[in-house]
């Protein structure tokens, strides 16, 4: 299947005009202002003065001044996934490093193309625990993509195009580099990006012809299959959503996806399945647990989307398309590899298909099937006159603001899964959430990055009360900058996924999930210059999200929702896909093993 | 389905029960050719110690000065599926050019060197020079009470030498790991 040698690149163009020489920094704005970069994320600091300097006074480059490191990598990741382009972060040597750990991860987690730039202490006194001295690449090397430390200014326009390729070519994914004080300081030739690429690193994006015909050869065959679907459809960019739309018309074929892949398939559309995965609807489960064929495009089996593996979708033969080979076989065994880009690969699947002419099997009663699975209603609740309820919420959230030029984004917790179940994407790029690491803290820095991308759109993080208060102070970011994003607290006084789990796995024993002393965010909105709305009857809360939708500047929106309830439908940890929890909660859902899962 | 009849037939089988050769342990030996970049040697070994790998034997020097490759081979262990995971693993690092299985090929052959040094008089030290001579070692340092060997070969002939070794006045040891290439005319 694949090459386990890289492919050998074309030779490098080199450049033989005299190149301009100028000093580091600003060799750094250079480069990012060749790259394309119009917005980034930072913060000063002693080691990341000059770049600051360089910056000062030019205006190719808006730089969007954070409160907390952490924000700027978040910030980044939000612009990088509403618009399909690298985010970029610059932030100072030692702690300035260290907060931007968190993001690193979580787009390395969930395939963010990233470019940080962290300054260092100058190259005579690394290694003597100089003022702010961390070793940057050290800590980063295993939550990077790559990274390097720049140790000379000739080579510095090199590296960070070289970095820039990384970050968005094959899986994309976080690129660090560390840049001495003196180097910045240092004058060196501007390389330009023309003909920089990286020999050892040239993915397989073209998928093997013997690959898609045994796919078109099972299409062919399935009477129950499925497509699988996940973030590297959207990261692969808005082509591979119209192919994948275009080959679902085809086929008829059924779609579930990954909570990354939200958007890429219509939730309009009758063939949508939701969501699958431990939070996910009943009849994806259902049809992934009882398919014939599942056409797994851009996702990665992950723990959340498989519950137990070794009784996941048992009967199926599994085809596996994906960029990265260590995906493949990972978690999963599958029939069918494809290494390839998710575009590239869809579209020879269509073609192939076109080419043949075949008739496809009848697909009518695997989707009778699937209609009784989905009239079971998983994503039914009670609600409530007097209390608002948090699916409640969302739908209302969802029903007054899904004809505007909307984004999402989420914090983690239960509030995360209602916007996944009643928030509904019909486009790519539309939903930015921490799937992989699960970064309580994510949503508002990156709904900060999606409104500088997206100045006019309304962008809404659907966010917990725990969660938002562990990068509230971003609120100011939004403020200073002009950014009218709008952050809708779902405020239920828990830490409510923890207390679920608490009162599933713990006996009921609330352990220090209570949101104690609770900021008042009315004035909390107030204090930080933003607007603060609260709501806490059903009654008025269509009249409220009006009102927050039309604020033109950024609100802080408190909803008091029902405090106890509980995020359904659930599978289990440890339990199979046809074994999802549908209605209250006994406490004795989870066996020993799955105790110890998380 | 070309001929328009397609009607249900048996359900075909997953991949996924198939997997039962996956329990056996085996030992591989990987020749890894990186780029030679600071923190290369950091990324190879920080992957095998993050993602829970083995490595039994590490040596890596550079072996092309010009293209700035240095070639790191590594002993490793572990089922099919995990030492497929490795290899994927490690073409993931940037800086990894190459990862050549040498082991899997069966052409591969491997030779390790070591130093022993021995301490010892009389028959003890007679002894010793003796089991030199059979494992071809070379006497690369003498004293009037010692001897450093210099001994090439598979590993266990290595081992097994230290082992002869050891009741004769053995001092101490320093071995190179283990390193690999293949047989016949062909590169990797
Ligand atoms: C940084 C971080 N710390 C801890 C957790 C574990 N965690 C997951 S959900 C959650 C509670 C979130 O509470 P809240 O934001 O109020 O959301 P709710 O579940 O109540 O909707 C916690 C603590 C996490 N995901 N991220
Ligand atoms: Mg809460």
């Amino acid at each position: 299947m694949n090459t386990k040698t890289k492919a050998k690149p074309a030779a490098e163009t080199a450049d033989t005009s005299t190149p301009r020489m100028m000093t580091g920094a600003q060799i750094v704005v250079e480069a990012l202002r060749e790259q394309g970069v119009s917005v980034m994320f930072g913060y000063p600091g002693g080691a990341v003065l000059p770049i600051y300097d360089a910056l000062y006074g030019q205006d190719a480059i808006r730089h969007i001044l954070v409160r907390h490191e952490q924000g700027a990598g978040h910030a980044a990741e939000g612009y990088a996934r509403s618009t399909g382009k690298c985010g970029v972060a610059l932030v100072t040597s030692g702690p300035g490093a260290t907060n931007m750990v968190t993001p690193i991860t979580d787009a390395m987690m969930d395939s963010i193309p990233m470019v940080v730039i962290t300054g260092q202490v100058p190259t005579h006194l690394i290694g003597t625990d100089a003022f702010q001295e961390c070793d940057t690449t050290g800590i980063t090397r295993t939550c990077a993509k790559h990274n390097y430390l720049v140790t000379d200014v000739n080579q510095l326009a090199r590296t960070i195009h070289e970095a820039f390729y990384i970050a968005t070519n094959g899986r994309p994914g976080p690129v660090v580099i560390d840049i001495p004080k003196d180097i910045q300081f240092a004058t060196g030739p501007y390389v330009g990006k023309a003909g920089i690429l990286k020999p050892t690193y040239v993915p397989q994006t073209e998928p093997l012809p013997e690959a898609i015909k045994a796919t078109v050869d099972l299409i062919t065959k399935a009477w129950r299959p499925i497509f699988y679907t996940g973030g590297g459809v959207i990261n692969s960019g808005p082509r591979a959503s119209k192919l994948l739309r275009e080959l679902q018309a085809m086929t008829g074929i059924p779609v579930t996806s990954t909570l990354m892949g939200l958007g890429a398939f219509p939730a309009a559309h009758p063939d949508w399945l939701g969501m699958v995965g431990m939070h996910g609807s009943f009849e994806a489960n259902n049809a992934m647990h009882d398919c014939d064929l599942m056409i797994c495009v851009g996702a990665r089996f992950d723990d959340r989307v498989t519950g137990r593996v070794d009784a996941f979708s048992p009967n199926s033969k599994k085809v596996h398309i994906d960029i990265d080979a260590s995906s493949i076989n990972k978690i999963v065994r599958v029939d069918i590899p494809v290494l390839a880009d998710c575009a590239q690969a869809l579209e020879a699947i269509l073609k192939e298909l076109k080419a043949r002419k075949a008739q496809l099997p009848d697909l009518a009663p695997w989707k009778e099937e699937i209609g009784a699975w989905r009239a079971r209603r998983c994503f039914g609740y009670k609600n409530s006159s007097d209390v608002i309820k948090p699916q409640y919420a969302v739908e209302r959230l969802y029903a007054l603001t899904k004809d505007h030029d909307t984004y999402i984004t989420t914090e983690v917790g239960q509030h995360q899964m209602w916007a996944a179940q009643f928030y509904h994407f019909n486009e790519p790029n539309r939903w930015m959430t921490s799937g992989g690491l699960g970064t309580m803290g994510y949503g508002l820095p990156a709904a900060v990055g999606v409104q500088s991308a997206h100045p006019d759109a309304l962008v809404i993080d659907i966010a917990g009360e725990a969660s938002i208060q562990m990068m509230m102070q971003e609120l100011s970011t939004a403020v200073q900058h002009k950014l009218p994003v709008k952050v809708f607290i779902l405020n239920n006084e828990w830490m409510g996924m923890v207390r679920q789990w608490q009162e599933l796995l713990h006996g009921e024993r609330y352990s220090h999930s209570y949101s104690e002393s609770l900021p008042d965010f009315v004035k909390l909105a107030d204090a930080l210059g933003a607007y603060g709305i609260r709501c806490d009857d059903p009654a008025e809360l269509d009249a409220k999200i009006l009102e927050m939708v039309n604020h033109p500047g950024p609100v802080l929106f408190d909803c008091r929702v029902e405090r106890a309830e509980n995020c359904l439908p659930m599978i289990p940890s440890g339990s199979a896909h046809n074994q999802m929890i549908l209605g209250e909660i006994t406490g004795n859902e989870i066996g020993e093993a799955g105790r110890g899962l998380v | 389905m070309s001929d328009g009849t397609a009607t249900p037939g048996p359900a075909p089988k997953s991949a996924y029960f198939l997997s039962d050769e996956d329990k056996e342990v085996e030992r591989r030996t990987l020749a890894v050719i990186v780029d030679n970049e600071p923190g290369v040697l950091a990324r190879v070994v920080g992957l095998f110690s993050g993602r829970g790998y083995n490595i039994d034997s590490l040596t890596v020097a550079e072996v092309d000065a010009s293209q700035h490759r240095s070639r790191i081979t590594i002993v490793t262990q572990g089922t099919a599926h995990i030492l497929e995971q490795i290899e994927a693993q490690l073409l993931r690092i940037v800086p990894v050019a190459e990862v050549i299985d040498i082991t899997n090929s069966k052409r591969g052959i491997e030779r390790e060197l070591a130093l022993v040094k021995v301490a010892g008089t009389g028959e003890k030290r007679v002894e010793a020079l003796r089991i030199g001579e059979i494992f071809r070692a070379h006497v690369i340092d003498t004293t009037n009470e010692s001897f450093i060997f210099e001994v090439t070969g598979a590993s266990d002939k290595l081992t097994q030498f230290v082992d002869l070794m050891r009741p004769l006045g053995l001092v101490e040891v320093s071995r190179t790991g283990v390193l690999s290439i293949k047989r016949g005319k062909e590169k990797g």
